[in-house]
C-alpha cells in the first residue's frame, strides 16, 4: 500500500529526514514514535505531499510520488485517498459538525447533498456523534471536535489514514473516547500510520511500532519487540522518558 | 412644508449662535485703518484676480488695478484677501472683509442681500457651441445639457428655461473641456471668460456665436447698511470713468469695447425666489437615489477590486504582489478628488468617461485600495491550519478560498466594510467636481436658491442618514447571522 524509498528532506541547513526507507502492507496500523524534532509529523506531510521533499520516491495508494511532482489534479486525488487527522482539528469554524463533514465530498467529489448529509450522518453515528450534527466547532469539546475531523477524514472513503498525535492536544479524560474511535477503525482493517505519544495506546492497536530518530527509521518491529525490548541506546532512552512521564 | 413648531426651536438656536454682520460704519473704518480689505478668488483665473505669471506670489489682474485706483481716490491702501468664490457673499456678511470685487454680477437676488455699487463692466453672455452644430440660440437647447458656472446670472437665465440640464463646474477651463468631449451641447457664459477659455485656438472645435444672450454688469459688493461706502465707491468709478481712468485700465486688460460705452443694463429680469416645496424635496430625493447609485456601484466595484488586490498580496508571487502594492499605495496615497479629476478631465482627450461613470470609477478605484487592506488583514487573520485542512481533504485552491477561507475573511471583514460603506456614501459629494448632482451638490444649489443653509442643510442630513442607518443595519443583522457560530467570551 506504502513504499517509501531513500526519503530526504533538508530544512536550510538542517536534515530532517535523511534517506528514509519503509513498506506499509494494506490494512496495517503502524505507531509512529520518538523524541521531537525526529521528523514524524515531516515523514506523515511527505506521504500526501503536504510538504514537499527533496530526494526519494514514495509510492501510496498507486501514485508515485517525486520531488519534481506538480501534478496538481493528481495530487488532489491522492488526497482524496489519502485522508489526514491534525493535532489541532483544524475543523472550519463557519460550518457544523455535519457540513464540515460533507464539504469536502459535495465540492471535491461532486456528490450530491442529500446523498453526502446520508453519509456525513452514517459517519457522526459511528464516532459517537449522531445528536451533534448541528454543533458549530466551538460548541463542541476537544474530543468531539478530534472525533468530527475523523469523520470529515473518513467521509473521503480514504485507503489510507494519516493522524499527526491526534490526542495531543486532549486532556487526558477526552484522549480514550478518540483512541476508542481509532481502535474501531484498526479493527476495521483500515491502513494507518498514527503518530503519538501514548505507549499503551500504540501497543494495543498498532502491528507494527517505527522509532524514528535524526529523519530515519531507528528502529522497525512490533510492539513487543519495539517497545518492550529496545535496541537502540535512543529507543531506550526515548521510553524511559515517556514512561517517566506515563507515571507522573 | 416643515412645520412651524418644529422649525422654531431650531431657528432660536441659529439665530442665538450667529453673531450677526458688524456694526458700525465700515467707511469709517477703512479711513482709521488706511486699508480697505476686499474679498476674491484667484481661481477665478486671468483676467479678473491671478497669480502672475512671473512671479507667483504677485497677484494680477483687472481688478487688482481697478481695487488700487479706487482706493487712492478713497485715499488709503488696498489689500486682497483670498476667498473661495462661492463663500464670497457670506464671507463678506460675516465682516471677514469690506467689499467683493471678484466678477460680481448685479443680480436682482444680489441687490437685495447686498449694496451694490455702480458697475465697472458691462459683460455679454456667450453662448459657444461645438463647430457644426445647428444651434444658433439658447431655445434650440430645451432637452439639453448646458454648461455653466455655479451660482453665476448665465445660471439663473438657463433656470428660465426648464427644460434645459445645466451642468455647474467651479473653474473656467473645464466647462469647454467637456462641451470639446460632448459631454454638454452648448456653454454659457461671460464673453470675458468666452474669449480667453472657450473660443481659443486651444479648443479649435469650439465656436462662440455672434449674438449676446444677455448683457449684465460687474460691482462691487458691500453689506446692506454700507450706505456711506457705497457713496463713496460710487463717486470713484464715476471719477475714473469721466477722467479715462477705467477705460485705461480695462484697456490694458484688453477688455475695453462698445459696451462700455452704452448705458449699462438694469439688474436683469427677476428671478422667482424658491421656497422649499413639493419640486424641491422631490429633488432632493432623487439626489440622494444618485448617492445611492453611486455608492453602491463604486463599493461593488471596490469590493472586486479589493479581492483581486488582497489575493495578489498575499498569494501571488513576487511581481503579481509588488504590483497590488504599488497600486494600492498610489490610489491610497493621493487624494480622490485629484483621481477623479484625472480620469475624468485628464483623460478626456483620449477617452472620455460620462461623468457618471467617471465618478463611479473614480470612487470605485479609489476604494478598492482601501478594501484589499481590509481583506489581507482577515486572509492573514485565518489559521494556516484552515488551508492546511483544506488540501488535505483534495480541495482545489479555488475551491479552499470559496469554502472554506472567503466566509471567514467576510465575518472579520464585514465591520470595516460598513465602515467604509457609510464613508463612501458621503465621499461619493465629492464627484460634484465633475459635474455630477448628487445629494450635496443639490444643497448647495438650493442653499443658493433659498439663501439659506439651515433647511437644504438639514434635508441632506436627513437623506444621508436615512440611506446610511438602514445600511447599518442590514450589517449588523448580516454580521450576527455570520457570527452565529462564534459568540464572543464575556470578558
Amino acid at each position: 500500500m506504502i513504499s517509501v524509498r531513500k526519503l530526504s528532506k533538508q530544512h536550510g541547513e538542517l536534515r530532517v529526514l535523511h534517506e528514509l526507507s519503509a513498506e506499509v502492507a494494506r490494512g496495517e496500523t503502524i505507531a509512529i514514535v520518538g523524541p521531537s524534532g525526529g521528523g514524524k509529523s515531516t515523514l506523515l506531510r511527505c506521504l500526501n505531499f503536504l510538504e514537499p521533499f527533496d530526494a526519494g520516491e514514495v509510492q501510496i495508494a498507486k501514485v508515485t510520488l517525486t520531488p519534481a511532482m506538480r501534478d496538481q489534479a493528481a495530487l488532489r486525488a491522492l488526497r482524496t485517498t489519502v485522508g489526514m487527522v491534525f493535532q489541532q482539528f483544524n475543523l472550519f469554524p463557519h460550518l457544523t459538525a455535519l457540513d464540515n463533514i460533507t464539504l469536502a465530498p459535495r465540492v471535491v467529489r461532486k456528490l450530491d447533498s442529500a446523498a453526502a448529509a446520508r453519509r456525513g450522518r452514517e459517519l457522526l453515528a459511528r464516532v459517537g456523534l449522531a445528536d451533534r450534527a448541528a454543533a458549530y466547532p466551538h460548541q463542541l469539546s476537544g474530543g468531539q471536535q478530534q472525533r468530527v475531523a475523523i469523520a470529515r477524514a473518513l467521509a473521503q472513503d480514504p485507503e489510507v489514514l494519516l493522524f499527526d498525535e491526534p490526542t495531543s492536544a486532549l486532556d487526558p479524560e477526552m484522549r480514550d473516547e478518540v483512541m476508542a474511535v481509532i481502535r474501531d477503525l484498526a479493527a476495521g482493517g483500515m491502513t494507518m500510520l498514527v503518530v503519538t505519544h501514548e505507549m499503551q495506546f500504540a501497543t494495543e492497536i498498532a502491528h507494527r511500532v517505527w522509532v524514528i530518530d535524526r529523519g530515519t527509521i531507528a528502529e522497525d518491529g512490533t510492539p513487543a519487540q519495539v517497545i518492550a525490548e529496545p535496541k537502540t541506546a535512543v529507543a531506550r532512552e526515548y521510553f524511559r522518558r515517556q514512561r517517566v512521564a506515563g507515571a507522573r | 412644508m416643515v412645520p412651524r413648531a418644529f422649525l422654531a426651536p431650531i431657528l432660536v438656536i441659529f439665530v442665538a449662535c450667529s453673531s450677526g454682520p458688524p456694526q458700525g460704519d465700515t467707511l469709517a473704518h477703512i479711513r482709521a485703518r488706511g486699508e480697505i480689505t476686499w474679498g476674491a478668488d484667484v481661481q477665478g483665473g486671468e483676467p479678473y484676480v491671478y497669480e502672475d505669471p512671473a512671479n507667483p506670489s504677485h497677484i494680477i489682474g483687472f481688478e487688482v488695478d481697478l481695487m488700487d485706483a479706487i482706493a487712492r481716490r478713497l485715499g488709503v491702501k488696498a489689500r486682497m484677501v483670498q476667498y473661495a468664490w462661492s463663500n464670497l457673499v457670506p464671507s463678506l456678511e460675516r465682516g471677514d472683509f469690506d467689499v467683493i470685487m471678484n466678477g460680481l454680477e448685479a443680480t436682482p437676488d444680489r441687490q437685495q442681500r447686498l449694496r451694490l455699487s455702480r458697475p465697472y463692466f458691462v459683460y455679454a453672455e456667450t453662448l459657444a457651441v461645438r463647430q457644426g452644430s445647428p444651434v444658433r440660440s439658447l431655445f434650440e437647447l430645451a432637452g439639453k445639457r448646458v454648461g455653466t458656472l455655479n451660482q453665476t446670472f448665465a445660471h439663473d437665465i438657463l433656470r428660465m428655461i426648464p427644460t434645459i440640464e445645466p451642468v455647474l463646474y467651479e473653474g473656467n477651463e473645464e466647462p469647454y473641456l467637456d462641451l470639446e468631449q460632448r459631454r454638454t451641447d452648448a456653454v454659457l457664459l461671460d464673453n470675458i471668460i468666452a474669449d480667453r477659455y472657450g473660443c481659443t485656438q486651444k479648443h479649435p472645435a469650439i465656436v462662440c456665436l455672434p449674438g449676446e444672450v444677455a448683457r449684465g454688469t460687474y460691482v462691487v459688493g458691500m453689506r446692506k447698511g454700507d450706505a456711506a461706502l457705497q457713496r463713496a465707491i460710487d463717486d470713484a468709478i464715476d471719477g475714473m470713468r469721466a477722467d479715462g481712468e477705467l477705460e485705461r485700465i480695462l484697456t490694458k486688460a484688453r477688455l475695453w469695447d462698445d459696451r462700455q460705452r452704452e448705458v449699462p443694463p438694469i439688474a436683469a429680469t427677476e428671478t422667482p425666489g424658491r421656497v422649499f416645496d413639493a419640486d424641491m424635496a422631490w429633488q432632493f430625493v432623487a439626489a440622494a437615489g444618485v448617492t445611492l447609485e453611486l455608492t453602491a456601484l463604486a463599493f461593488a466595484l471596490a469590493i472586486a477590486v479589493g479581492l483581486v488586490l488582497a489575493l495578489a498580496r498575499v498569494y501571488g508571487d513576487r511581481v503579481t504582489a509588488g504590483l497590488a502594492r504599488g497600486y494600492i499605495e498610489l490610489f491610497r496615497g493621493t487624494p480622490v478628488l485629484l483621481q477623479l479629476f484625472v480620469l475624468y478631465y485628464g483623460l478626456a482627450p483620449y477617452y472620455s468617461f460620462s461623468p457618471v461613470t467617471a465618478a463611479i470609477l473614480g470612487l470605485g478605484l479609489n476604494y478598492g485600495a482601501y478594501e484589499a487592506e481590509v481583506y489581507r488583514g482577515a486572509l492573514l487573520a485565518i489559521p494556516r491550519g484552515q488551508t492546511e485542512a483544506a488540501k488535505a481533504l483534495g480541495l482545489s485552491p479555488r475551491q479552499t478560498l470559496a469554502h472554506v477561507l472567503l466566509p471567514q475573511a467576510l465575518r472579520v471583514a464585514l465591520p470595516p466594510m460598513t465602515n467604509d460603506f457609510v464613508s463612501l456614501l458621503k465621499d461619493s459629494s465629492l464627484v460634484s467636481v465633475i459635474t455630477v448632482i448628487e445629494l450635496t451638490k443639490r444643497m448647495t444649489i438650493a442653499a443658493v436658491d433659498l439663501r439659506g443653509w439651515l433647511l437644504p442643510g438639514l434635508a441632506c442630513a436627513a437623506l444621508y442618514l436615512a440611506l446610511s442607518v438602514p445600511l447599518s443595519e442590514l450589517a449588523r443583522r448580516l454580521e450576527r447571522r455570520l457570527a452565529r457560530d462564534q459568540r464572543p467570551q464575556a470578558l
